[in-house]
């Protein structure tokens, strides 16, 4: 019994967290501004991190952890890179 | 699942907490984004998913895996604690970038600079002081 509702909780988690990649895809897409892309990106690479870590509940294997914390290096290394060049690119300082 | 089976009972109610707390704070986050009117707002809805979202599923991670290996795991503490850390840098760096440029297109109701430097008003403020 506690296995099934471990399953179905895990298996809401992943749809929650893919309910909120599409969130942040939508506002990524119509984001009035490239800041609010940049902060939507920096938003899907947390979530898609979450996801790692559900399914690597999910299997069992303690492997995903590290696709996990490659994904939160990177996408912190992106969001820099990404929001100084908002910061230097279009005006000289 | 094929491991599910080996997890105690409160093992598995609190992992399957856990993890349906951090997804739906996550999810949260990503709805104000979409609510909210302004960027400065939207700079704070994600936060809820990087902390008490990250939090959450990190822990539960944690509880699933030192059960399953009847020893304690820890490794997921370097996600949340990484996470915790680097999130404020990105979104401060984004905010003053944001800022910069709001400034920089002469956007209305942008905050001056001298608010926003507090340090150099207040030796300004000083040298007044003693002159």
């Amino acid at each position: 019994m506690t296995a099934i509702i471990l399953l179905w909780s895990v298996t809401a988690a992943q749809a929650m967290l893919v309910a909120a990649m599409g969130c942040y895809t939508y506002r990524l897409i119509r984001g009035p501004r490239a800041q609010d892309r940049v902060l939507c990106l920096d938003a899907i690479y947390v979530s898609a991190m979450l996801l790692v870590l559900t399914v690597g509940i999910r299997a069992g294997s303690p492997i995903y952890f590290e696709a996990a914390l490659i994904i939160a290096v990177l996408g912190f290394a992106s969001s820099v890179a990404l929001a100084k060049f908002l910061m230097r690119g279009e005006v000289i300082e | 699942m094929t491991h599910s089976g080996a997890l105690p009972a409160w093992a598995a109610l609190l992992t399957a907490f856990l993890v349906l707390l951090g997804a739906g704070l996550t999810l949260l986050g990503a709805i104000g984004t979409l609510r909210f009117g302004s960027f400065f707002e939207r700079v704070h809805a994600p936060t809820l998913g990087t902390s008490w979202g990250t939090g959450a599923i990190v822990l539960a991670s944690i509880v699933c895996f030192s059960v399953l290996g009847s020893r304690p795991v820890a490794n997921e503490l370097l996600i949340g604690v990484f996470i915790t850390v680097t999130t404020p840098v990105t979104l401060m760096l984004l905010a003053r970038a944001a800022l910069y440029r709001d400034r920089a297109e002469g956007k209305p109701g942008v905050p001056d600079r001298s608010v926003l430097r507090p340090p150099r008003g207040r030796d300004q403020g000083e040298n007044g002081g003693d002159q």
